[in-house]
């Protein structure tokens, strides 16, 4: 008799889900799907909007990842307008980007993904979150941990206006310039950052590494795909979050594709299934085969693990060091281990922080030179940033007035949205035996979306109404056996 | 005994829940002072955990997001029955927020664009997500939605208000330490200054007494003197009408008001107020040259209804050909 496992909803990421495992007769997985049961409606209610308020409504679309969208945004319009902004106002931008993905990424490791491996995958589920991570690793880290979130995000706010909804961008630069006091407070933060990147990827070594059985976990075959990788970068193919073309290698790490933001169209395209609301991206120019993994199926990655197996090599010598260390460690690039990604986002933590560290010295940072007024006929408009959770794709289309016809948006976890179903079906299958399994091993199953850092909110952009994480178990006959549901 | 405290997230971005994670050490403060028993972004508890308590056992529930699913509603409904009292916390919850600006679509045509136009998907295979689908493994299920978005005392009783997109800190912290201290104001309240944003603009000083504008200009169109009152300088800001609480974060930014902090508590429509704030202030009484300034606003649904469209008088747009239709997802 099949039984179904429901685990409802899924926790600790941004946005609604549900998994729903089907048992066959002998109480093995059949199958996982990973619902998305939500959608919102923004490409179709940007139509008639002002183009240039795009970039504080889509920064609704996730409130964890609103920088992402407005400069995403901010750089469509950019293009729409066919205007190249001052030199400084494309470095504050980055900078202040950069700034993003430090305290993003660190919002992944101490509260998100981080009590996985801190706490353990099958602790309590009352500790495994935050509070148990302080409880782990003592209230002084956790208040260094807090502090330094709230000293980098006070200057994003400073910078942009909300670190919550940043309001700075306008096609040609930004709403205004640097201070030199704000500047003194980016040198500090940066050298923080830095220091921070350093403490956190020692935590990753001697709570992750150190232990065999994590270790093992995360080389097992069951969070394992061999699939393309996608991010941007820049012209000698270092990582770049801000901008650059958009690079592929395929799963042997060999350059695959390599092409501007305005060419997406041309390689990437949305497959649709009738269980669920979101939509899941794959390369054209391979073509859907379905869920499967390996050359000859259109399934990629982006998120951080893509970025490092994409690039050459890292933009700054301290990341590039943490890359390598991880590399040589997991057995050489590209790696496939989807928990990896854990690793290398805190190496990218480094990069974003070193980043912050040669803009926020450079003597230009201050300029008062921050807007160039566009004067051209709006047309199409396409912006490209690597969000910490992977490429995100903004498409504008206006009328001669600057007010939108047509939005398009690829969101990182639509890029990813492919290969995690891959991840939860694979984790389930190695992990679930029969539909008496305990909440601390389907936690585990819930480990192999988590990597990845999704962002159901963004990726179901699409439609108002959010939805919570279900697990359902049913047997061989259809019947629900068991239900598990987080809200 | 502690206070037990719920945080639940409907049609939102999770901007809510970044706000109280942005408290800080102030979070701390608050963990030791109440027992959070619910909150899907950074702990594992479940709906079932919720079920278990008695009616009123939470002290009060922090309700982020507009609604649009019927799920939505059962969970809000299974929280006020647990909850002494309910926060509508931060726009969306509030007045319907940005994404109630869906309620200009019918939800028909957004699954047509999202599903069927869309420049990324191909064209051909017709396939929709359907409410109920048979997979080889057995049925899978995804919700209904309904035809609009509405905001949470649209659909359950509502005791307080936090405004904001998302809530300043400085108001969060005060909600929460009054509901602590059992010191709360008169049900119904929106728990911020009930005065225009304008008294509290750094710009306010610049404001002329008897303020004209000439011509309306976009954003981007000009740069921004950093301290005149961008009204002043024909950019649409909305501080006149908005309530204040937000310290003018977004003028400080040289960026104009759009309104997340809604209207304060003499005005039932926040876009009408708006639109009314903004008219009031052209100078022509020359039939013509106002209509060339109202072309100057190109978008006024977007510009004055950006946050409150599903709690305005307008609610939403209803097209002839979608009036009928369903938004559902029905096979």
């Amino acid at each position: 008799m099949t039984s179904q496992i429901v685990i409802d909803p899924i926790t600790r990421l941004e946005g609604h889900g549900r998994i729903h495992i089907f048992l066959d007769d002998g109480g093995d997985v059949d199958h996982a799907y990973l619902q998305i049961p939500e959608l919102r409606g923004f490409e179709k209610f940007a139509q008639g909007r002002r183009a240039e308020d795009m970039p504080q409504i889509t920064s609704r679309i996730c409130g964890v990842c609103p920088m992402a969208h407005h400069m995403a945004g901010t750089k469509a319009l950019d293009d729409l307008y066919h205007v190249d902004p001052p030199a400084a106002a494309k470095k504050v931008r980055e900078m202040v980007y950069d700034a993003f993905m430090v305290e993003d990424h660190a919002l992944h490791f101490f509260f998100l993904g981080g009590p996985d491996f801190v706490v353990g995958p099958t602790a309590p589920k009352a500790e495994r979150n935050i509070l148990g991570v302080l409880g782990k690793v003592g209230l002084e880290i956790g208040k260094e941990v807090i502090g330094f979130r709230k000293e980098i995000r006070g200057l994003i706010s400073e910078a942009s206006g909300k670190v919550i909804h940043p309001v700075f961008g306008l096609p040609g630069g930004i709403s205004q310039p640097i201070s030199s006091e704000l500047r003194d407070g980016f040198v500090a933060g940066a050298a923080h950052a830095v220091e921070f990147s350093r403490f956190s990827l020692q935590i990753f070594r001697d709570v992750v590494l150190a232990n065999p059985e994590y270790v093992e976990l995360i080389t097992s075959e069951a969070y394992t795909h061999r699939t393309y990788y996608m991010g941007l970068m820049d012209e000698q193919n270092r990582t770049n979050f801000y901008d650059g073309r958009l690079r592929v290698v395929d799963p042997d790490g060999k350059e695959f594709l390599s092409f501007a933001a305005n060419e997406y169209l041309d390689h990437v395209a949305e497959h649709i299934e009738p269980w669920s609301y979101l939509k899941f991206a794959y390369l054209k120019d391979v073509g859907w085969q379905g869920f499967t993994d390996g050359p000859d199926s259109g399934v990629f990655a982006v998120a951080p693990l893509a970025r490092l197996n994409a690039a050459d090599a890292m933009s700054t010598p301290l990341a590039q060091e943490a890359a390598e260390e991880m590399f040589s460690t997991l057995g050489g690039k590209p790696v496939h281990h989807t928990l990896a990604t854990h690793w290398a986002r805190l190496v990218e933590m480094m990069n974003a922080a070193e980043q912050m560290v040669e803009l926020a010295a450079d003597p230009e940072i201050t300029s008062p030179d921050v807007r160039t007024i566009p004067t051209e006929t709006p047309t199409v408009g396409i912006g490209v940033v690597e969000a910490p959770r992977g490429t995100l794709i903004h498409h504008y289309e206006t009328d001669e007035r600057g007010i939108i016809t047509q939005a398009n948006l690829i969101v990182a976890t639509q890029n990813n949205a492919a290969r995690i179903a891959l991840s939860v079906d694979k984790a389930a299958k190695a992990l679930v035996h029969g539909p008496g399994v305990d909440e601390g091993l389907l936690n585990e199953v819930e480990m192999a979306f988590r990597a990845y850092d999704p962002c159901f909110g963004c990726a179901t952009h699409s439609l108002p109404g959010e939805m919570p994480l279900i697990v359902e178990i049913h047997d061989s006959r259809g019947e629900l056996v068991r239900r598990i549901r987080r809200d | 005994m502690k206070p037990k405290v719920a945080f639940y997230w409907c049609a939102s971005c999770g901007g809510c829940e970044e706000a109280v994670v942005d408290l800080a050490e102030d979070v701390l403060a608050v963990v030791e002072a109440v027992d959070i028993v619910f909150w899907p972004v950074a702990m594992d508890y479940k709906l079932s955990d919720v079920e278990a308590l008695d009616d009123d056992e939470l002290a009060v529930s922090f309700i982020n997001g507009a609604i649009r699913t019927s799920e939505q509603r059962e969970v809000v409904e299974l929280l006020r029955r647990k909850s002494g009292a309910v926060v509508a916390f931060g726009a969306c919850a509030w007045l319907g927020g940005i994404p109630g600006l869906a309620n200009l679509s019918s939800a028909t045509s957004i699954l047509e664009f999202v599903y069927r136009e869309s420049p990324s998907t191909p064209d051909g295979d017709g396939v929709r997500p359907l409410e109920e689908t048979e997979v080889p493994e057995g049925r899978l299920v995804l919700p209904h939605f309904d035809e609009d978005v509405r905001t949470l005392d649209q659909v359950i009783e509502v005791d307080y208000y936090l405004p904001g997109c998302p809530p300043p800190a400085s108001l969060i912290a005060q909600a929460v330490t009054a509901i602590v201290e059992g010191k709360l104001p008169e049900k119904g309240s929106v728990l911020a200054p009930d005065v225009a944003l304008c008294a509290e603009c750094p710009r306010a000083d610049t404001k002329p007494e008897d303020l004209k504008v000439g011509a309306f200009h976009r954003p981007y169109e000009v740069i921004a003197d950093p301290e005149t009152c961008l009204l002043a300088q024909g950019i649409v800001c909305l501080g006149p009408a908005t309530r204040s609480g937000c310290d003018a974060v977004c003028m400080r930014a040289n960026m104009p008001c759009t309104g997340c902090m809604g209207p304060t508590s003499r005005v039932i429509d926040h876009g009408a107020k708006a639109l009314s704030a903004i008219a009031s202030l052209i100078e022509s009484r020359d039939r013509d040259e106002i209509a060339v300034l109202a072309e100057q606003i190109v978008d006024p649904v977007g510009t004055f209804y950006r946050y409150s469209l599903p709690a305005s008088l307008l609610h939403r747009r209803v097209d002839a050909a979608s009036a009928t239709t369903s938004g559902s997802a029905k096979s």
